[in-house]
């Protein structure tokens, strides 16, 4: 049977510039291609100049995530320099982290990912009517919410980051401004109204009940607050079934602490491992990038400026041990050892969100503990050296997973910058053995309707994983 | 009103940002001001084939486009072909699109400093080959010739940084739904005077350490990052310390310089972005509307008269000796 040929784009409510292709076959994806079409080059920036400047530079790859960029930055810099941050100031930095990752869920899940089912196509399905008055993309009662409530939360950046995007409050010794007394219990007064507002909207129950969930069916069974009309949604669509995952995850650990991590880092591969990643490489077989497949630690980024036709995508292709692996809030979920997260470990569209759920609710639990030990008299800056050579690694875990900032330096100027970001795992081409990406393999299978030319259910899938184009090719 | 809002080899950031627009929020702002988004990448719901017929429609003049927003500089490479940033779905480069699309706009607003100048993405030898909309760095002429003027008379709208503050982006817009933005209201680099006739040294809360020079010597101190932390607050414009970010914030509110965002060429300031570059330990680049020999007089006068509640502060990262003020009278 002859197939056909469909191109997603331009792709919306997604961050950055994404272009799908997808071959149809008897009223299903065959096969996909996704195509991250935009190259600016900021490895390719960052060489010869001073190593300090990755901490300006690095943060403004990314609009949406650029606190993680920030925080790997300064992570590259202290390992090169051996240095250890003062761990107030490690502990400021990851409450300034967590306010930007939970704020990049509110707006994945409100402004991006839900506005789909107030679309026309789910007319006559029983939750629909709500869906409209709850997520109509710009009007709906739910993004007017979340906007105003992301701004105010944003409040705590402007207080301790200056400005949001964008800072330059994180460096390698701790942050720029020490906080008082008075800065923290007014940080303290905001995240009090961020959980009023998560619990009085998005779950409509304290967050410990939701974070209490440990099955499938308790999930399921959760029909309070905006979690409970998309659960109700991705039961009646079969949400968990559409575009399901390899079921291997990697999380690099998210917020280093001098006693831990918040959320421990590992691998997930039937079962639990310690994070290695001696075996990672960026395969270039369908990147528009020239030189051979290499760890981070030795890679290049030279751009093939004709484009060779066998590629499709400046994203590179990392691989962990020859395989691909999934990255976000789920798998950051599941290494962390979270019950639920591991019971959907392997899930489809509706695992992923769900993940994204449980993820923002633990990150605000996370986030009050954090301020709670809080010492205002403790140092926050214990100011690095400058670095006059030096090789160093950097592993943050931003909203969408996994971010690694590999960095050399050399008589004071980088030598070698590499960044590998969760979304070029997630929209990774194919590599040489021709396996395709985690979201390619998700896309296989998903049904596509006669005539439809933005099929609803690949968008579905494409906004589950919440990807973010401009770091995935930098 | 309807603006078109094209995101362009950027991060995105300007759009983040303007999300955090309050008093009142974005929608609602919009909405008051008889503002409308024809099309946004991040906000609308169409996608897909649905937006592709809008953008053809627009370019095709059957819908009228009263503001063109572009977020992001124009990538013209490899070899002049634009293709380092294809429309997504189109089969066309942003370079094409923005070209086709610019002469159907009543109003053209660069929002940021890539689309503005270039900005971050052109920094570093630009390997894409990014310019932006009327600007290339500090060069009059982008991807549109320095003699562009829309309809109404105005070249492309500055609305530089990096990001924009929201307020710079929808007050430029709400002028321009009121008919209220001339050619006089921009200054020489068509950045909007209301916040470009500042400087983010008005009212930045270090103003005292900077009149006595006590000055911070590494991050997370008190004192004024001018002499040594490489801050340019005193000739970058923006009226950052005026209205806040985030609710109280700004740069060197939160202990960090200044880098002057807001100019073309900001990327390349050719030293480390915290460090002061100095020949013979005097700064290189001083206030730039003050004659050198003036400022290097008053400077050393006013160190010389530090008071030491200053000097101690200057290197402490929270404030050791407080003010005392005169005890009261009778």
């Amino acid at each position: 049977m002859t197939g056909t040929r469909l191109i997603v784009g331009p792709f919306n409510r997604v961050e950055g510039d994404l272009e799908v292709h997808l071959d149809i076959a008897e009223g299903r994806v065959r096969s996909a291609r996704v195509n991250a079409p935009l190259y600016r080059g900021f490895e390719r920036m960052l060489t010869g100049r001073p190593a300090s400047d990755a901490l300006t530079i690095t943060p403004r790859i990314c609009g949406i995530c650029s606190i993680s960029q920030s925080a790997a930055a300064a992570r590259a810099l202290a390992d090169a320099g051996g240095h250890e941050p003062a761990p107030a100031g490690a502990a400021m930095a990851a409450l300034i982290h967590a306010i930007e990752n939970v704020s990049d869920h509110l707006v994945h899940f409100n402004l991006f990912f839900m506005p789909d089912f107030a679309r026309p196509a789910y007319a006559g399905r029983s939750w629909h009517a709500r869906a409209i008055a709850r997520f109509t993309a710009e009007q709906g009662a739910a993004p007017r919410a979340a906007i105003a409530m992301r701004a105010e939360l944003m409040h705590v950046l402007g207080l301790m980051a200056g400005k949001w995007p964008h800072t330059l409050a994180i460096q390698p010794g701790g942050v720029t401004r020490a906080p008082g007394p008075r800065d923290k219990v007014r940080i303290a007064a905001s995240l009090a109204a961020f959980r009023r507002y998560l619990e009085a909207e998005l779950f409509g129950a304290p967050l410990e009940d939701f974070v209490a969930l440990g099955t499938r069916e308790g999930l399921m069974g959760w029909d309070r607050g905006d979690a409970g009309l998309f659960l109700e949604i991705a039961a009646d669509l079969d949400l968990d079934a559409l575009g399901r995952g390899s079921g291997r995850y990697l999380s690099f650990g998210a917020y280093p602490l001098a006693e831990g991590h918040g959320f421990a880092p590992g691998i997930w591969k039937d079962g639990l491992l310690p994070l290695d990643l001696g075996g990672l490489c960026e395969d270039l077989s369908h990147a528009w990038m020239l030189g051979g497949a290499a760890h981070p630690s030795e890679g290049q980024t030279l751009p093939d400026e004709d484009m060779r036709a066998e590629a499709y995508s400046w994203c590179k292709a990392p691989r962990l041990d020859g395989l691909g692996y999934e990255t976000g809030a789920l798998a950051r979920q599941v290494m962390a050892g979270h019950p639920l997260a591991v019971a959907l470990a392997g899930g489809g569209v509706m695992t992923r969100v769900a993940g994204r759920l449980l993820d923002l609710a633990r990150t605000q639990i996370f986030m009050e503990d954090l301020l709670r030990w809080l010492d205002p008299a403790a140092e926050f800056m214990r100011p690095a050296p400058k670095i006059r050579e030096g090789e160093g690694v950097g592993l943050v875990e931003a909203a969408r997973g996994a971010l690694g900032h590999w960095l050399r330096v050399e008589n004071g100027r980088i030598a070698s910058y590499q960044i590998v970001a969760p979304t070029t795992w997630n929209f990774s081409p194919r590599d040489a053995s021709g396996t395709p990406g985690p979201l390619e393999a998700a896309l296989e299978g998903v049904p596509v309707a006669e005539g439809k030319t933005t099929p609803l259910a690949v968008q579905h899938v494409v906004r589950s994983f919440d990807p973010c184009m401009v770091c995935t090719v930098h | 009103m309807n603006v078109l809002w094209l995101q362009a080899s950027g991060c995105g950031g300007c759009t983040m940002s303007l999300l955090c627009a309050e008093s009142p929020t974005l929608f609602d702002l919009f909405e008051g001001a008889g503002i409308r988004f024809l099309w946004h990448p991040s906000l609308s719901e169409a996608t897909g084939a649905e937006a592709r017929a809008l953008l053809e429609a627009v370019a095709a003049g059957d819908i009228p486009l009263d503001v063109l927003c572009v977020e992001g500089a124009i990538a013209r490479g490899p070899k002049g072909t634009g293709r380092f940033q294809m429309l997504s779905g189109t089969g066309r480069s942003m370079l094409d699109w923005v070209g086709r699309l610019v002469p159907r706009a009543r109003h053209v607003v660069a929002v940021g400093s890539c689309a503005a100048f270039g900005g971050v993405t052109s920094a570093g030898g630009n390997p894409s080959d990014a310019a932006g909309l009327q600007y290339e760095g500090a060069h009059p002429g982008g991807i549109l010739p320095p003699e562009f003027r829309d309809p109404t008379g105005l070249p492309v709208i500055n609305v530089a940084g990096c990001p924009t503050h929201p307020d710079w982006v929808t007050e430029t817009l709400m002028l321009l739904a009121a008919g209220a933005m001339g050619p006089e209201d921009l200054d020489a680099l068509a950045r909007p005077r209301f916040y470009a006739e500042h400087l983010v040294h008005h009212g930045c809360p270090r103003n005292e350490f900077y009149e006595y020079k006590a000055s911070a010597t590494a991050l997370c101190e008190m004192g004024c990052m001018m002499e040594h932390l490489g801050c340019v607050g005193t000739q970058a414009v923006g009226d950052c310390n005026i209205r806040p970010w985030n609710g109280q914030g700004s740069c060197t509110r939160a202990g960090y310089p200044c880098i002057s965002c807001t100019a073309p060429e900001f990327e390349e300031p050719r030293h480390a972005f915290t460090e002061t570059p100095k020949v013979a330990g005097i700064p290189v680049g001083l206030p730039s509307d003050m004659p050198k020999a003036w400022f290097m007089a008053l400077a050393s006068l006013s160190k010389a008269a530090t008071p030491e509640r200053l000097a101690k502060n200057a290197t402490a990262d929270r404030i050791e000796v407080l003010p005392r003020p005169g005890k009261p009278r009778g």
